[in-house]
């Protein structure tokens, strides 16, 4: 099975860590893994900025590296679901909806198409599970507490195959953590306060890290904890998938 | 910055009163989720809610014409608006026209988008606003925050110290017995004194011209039965086809609001009282326009519940004021670009785009795809802040171009290496005023790939 790794372009630049972990657990899986070496960034800071218009030049770059592949997996709920909504290539219609179709978040690879149901993973921690929103609304990967539908979730699934996790909900389990791409630093002040809140709501419950299938909220809920000197850590759902297990 | 955002980090300049609208708002949210819970069939009502109005919209014209034939065989007048100005022309000639001065009015999102009230009071008339939290509101000349419960942003003590200023109470009683027995007395005045009552309109019954107005303070009744003339204000998007589809909403409805089954009150006003009049002022204000927008229409769906204002995790922590229009939360955010692009061009980004609203939505409207698809319109228009369109444009280059954008992703990286107090200043970097920068690797991913992959 070819499976083309796309890295979301602030995972490539400041966490290559939650990258490695996604290519390691792929190959430990079984999956040949190739990393398109051209690869930018999804588009989704500028469409969702209301720049779509502008974001033809990448969706090219994103097809010539993408091409072909059976399967498109991505450490992020979010860029995954942008390619899925946005993909476009005016003129060949047909490779746009194949691409679009093939493109996956990394745990909803793991659970639909690889169909995993044992890993040797081991992590021993109390771990808050953020639900980020993109993943779960957009990409359904778990039920939403909207909608009165029957209770899932991919993510904790997988997170309870790893040895020694505590996996705990804040009491809020599903409320956004405030990034939202530009609205982090065009709304700073409901982004950090919401971000704020999240943090104290997973502190109640004790944990030691907090998890979550995107790293961009990750990202904003780390720069709120290390402000405040904070115990608590982030990890990617990949990085704990990918612990040894001793 | 923009003003959704300047309003904002006002509201957010007092933490815990950010925090208890917050926490108060999530209370109603919960309750919402716990009565939906109680219906199996929820989803499906949904759906089906749904599903009727865009019947409804797409066959708009003929229900309102026998909207319109139905209340004229009724005895009922009907008079048709296109815009705000017209709307308050054909209450104002009413009000002259049968001398009366005595106003009471209950709650009607559409008088405050017509800002009917200023209107007549600039004419000489008081309307006197009889939902307590609009009245709370009025006696402190300021916008209501919120379509179901408008003074939800503020607390006892507010209350109290407006009510004690204007009702003479006791200074410093925040007991709300107290507080609403005052209201209760100085309201009665004026629904005994009523010459004319204005009512909003929750529901207009296209095959038997009624209009159905839901209450939980029973106010709509008093003023209409008090009153020798009713003037029932409504949009042209109110209209459901037939009795048999009320229950459908009625049931969503106060749902989604508060989690009651059902407002106190389900008025049905059909014809007039004997000796009275009955008048029912048809908008439209821009609704058409809306309508004729494949992208937006929608929009035109919404029942006014409010649940999607109580679950945005952004109007709780920003106030129905950080809006400044008359109908706020994510919702407004979709339906005022419509008439007023430019002024409301901040509006669509004050969301993170986290979907929750289209999910509690009880008409199924796909409210944080058209906040996306605004955005979209706002940028091409031209209302987009010069700084961000410059920033947009090298971004668009770099992501086209690999060798650029590793280039630009290394420097960047390094220049945050070498010179971490470049990216720390709270006034160029808006992240940094609450939140750490992450760490800079030496190594991007592809380097580690290179090395360690690709040998
Ligand atoms: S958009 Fe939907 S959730 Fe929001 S007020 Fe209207 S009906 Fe209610």
């Amino acid at each position: 099975m070819k499976v083309g790794l796309f890295i979301p372009c602030y995972i490539d630049q400041f966490y290559p860590q939650v990258a490695v972990a996604t290519l390691e657990l792929l190959e430990r899986l079984g999956c040949e893994v190739h990393y398109p070496l051209q690869q930018t960034c999804c588009g989704q800071p500028m469409a969702n900025s209301g720049f779509s218009h502008l974001s033809q030049g990448c969706d090219n770059n994103f097809f010539r590296n993408f091409e072909g592949y059976d399967y498109i997996v991505c450490p992020s709920g979010s860029c995954t679901l942008h390619v899925k909504e946005h993909f476009q290539q005016p003129g060949n219609e047909q490779a746009a909806v194949h691409l679009r179709n093939s493109v996956y978040e990394l745990t909803e690879f793991l659970t639909d198409v690889l169909q995993v149901t044992s890993l040797e993973a081991e992590y021993r921690h109390r771990v808050g599970l953020h639900v980020s929103c993109h993943g779960q609304r957009g990409l359904h990967l778990s039920s939403m507490t909207e909608t009165m539908t029957p209770a899932y979730s991919k993510p904790e699934r997988l997170l309870s195959l790893v040895d020694g996790l505590e996996l705990v909900y804040p009491d809020r389990p599903d409320e956004c953590c405030g990034f939202g791409g530009t609205f982090c630093v065009f709304e700073e002040a409901v982004s950090a306060k919401m971000g704020k809140d999240r943090i104290r709501e997973h502190e109640e419950k004790d944990v030691e890290v907090i998890t979550a299938v995107d790293m961009s909220c990750l990202m904003h809920l780390e720069g709120i904890l290390k402000r405040n000197g904070s115990k608590v850590q982030v990890k990617h759902i990949a990085e704990i998938l990918n612990s040894p297990s001793s | 910055m923009s003003l959704h955002a300047e309003l904002a980090e006002q509201f957010n300049a007092d933490e815990d009163r950010t925090n208890w609208h917050d926490q108060t708002l999530w209370w109603v949210r919960q309750k919402r989720d716990l009565s939906a819970r109680q219906l199996p069939e929820w989803e499906q009502l949904r759906q089906l809610a749904s599903d009727i109005k865009a019947h409804t919209l797409s066959n708009l014209d003929q229900y309102l014409e026998q909207f319109e034939r139905q209340a004229n065989a009724n005895g009922v007048t009907v008079h048709w608006a296109a815009t705000a100005e017209e709307h308050n022309a054909v209450v104002l000639e009413l009000l002259q026209k049968n001398q009366l001065q005595h106003i009471v009015k209950s709650k009607s999102m559409l008088t405050e988008e017509c800002h009917l009230n200023p209107f007549l009071k600039k004419h000489g008339y008081e309307v006197v606003d009889t939902d307590l939290g609009e009245r709370i509101v009025q006696l402190r000349n300021e916008p209501p925050s919120h379509i179901v419960l408008p003074a939800i942003h503020l607390k006892k003590a507010d209350v109290s110290e407006t009510f004690h200023q204007h009702l003479h109470t006791e200074a410093g009683n925040e007991d709300p017995q107290y507080l609403t027995h005052a209201a209760r007395l100085d309201l009665r005045k004026k629904f005994i004194e009523a010459d004319c009552a204005i009512t909003g309109v929750n529901f207009a019954i296209a095959e038997n011209g009624a209009v159905v107005v839901c209450t939980n303070e029973g106010n709509a009744d008093m003023g209409v039965h008090s009153a020798r003339l009713h003037i029932a204000c409504m949009g042209i998007e109110k209209i459901i086809p037939r009795m048999a589809d009320l229950g459908v909403f009625t049931r969503l409805l106060a749902r989604s609001a508060t989690g009651q089954s059902i407002t106190t009150y389900t008025s049905h006003f059909q014809k007039a009282g004997p000796g009275k009049e009955m008048h029912i002022v048809i908008v439209d204000n821009g609704r058409s326009r809306q309508l004729g927008r494949a992208d937006f229409r929608n929009s035109l769906k919404c029942i006014r519940c409010a649940a999607c204002f109580n679950t945005c995790p952004v109007y709780r922590r920003s106030g129905g004021h950080s809006y400044h229009t008359a109908v706020a939360g994510p919702i407004g955010s979709i339906l005022n670009p419509n008439n007023d692009l430019k002024a409301n061009a901040d509006l669509p980004f004050a969301s993170t785009l986290c979907g929750s609203c289209s999910n509690v939505c009880p008409v199924k409207i796909n409210i944080h795809e058209q906040l996306w698809k605004w955005r979209q319109v706002v940028v091409k228009e031209g209302y987009a802040e010069p700084a961000k369109k410059a920033g947009m444009s090298a971004m668009a280059k770099l992501f086209a171009h690999p060798a650029l954008f590793r280039l630009a992703g290394s420097a960047g990286r390094r220049m945050m290496r070498w010179f971490p107090a470049l990216a720390k200043q709270k006034k160029f970097n808006p992240w940094y005023k609450q939140r750490e920068m992450p760490e800079p690797p030496a190594d991007s991913f592809r380097d580690w790939y290179l090395q360690n992959r690709k040998k």
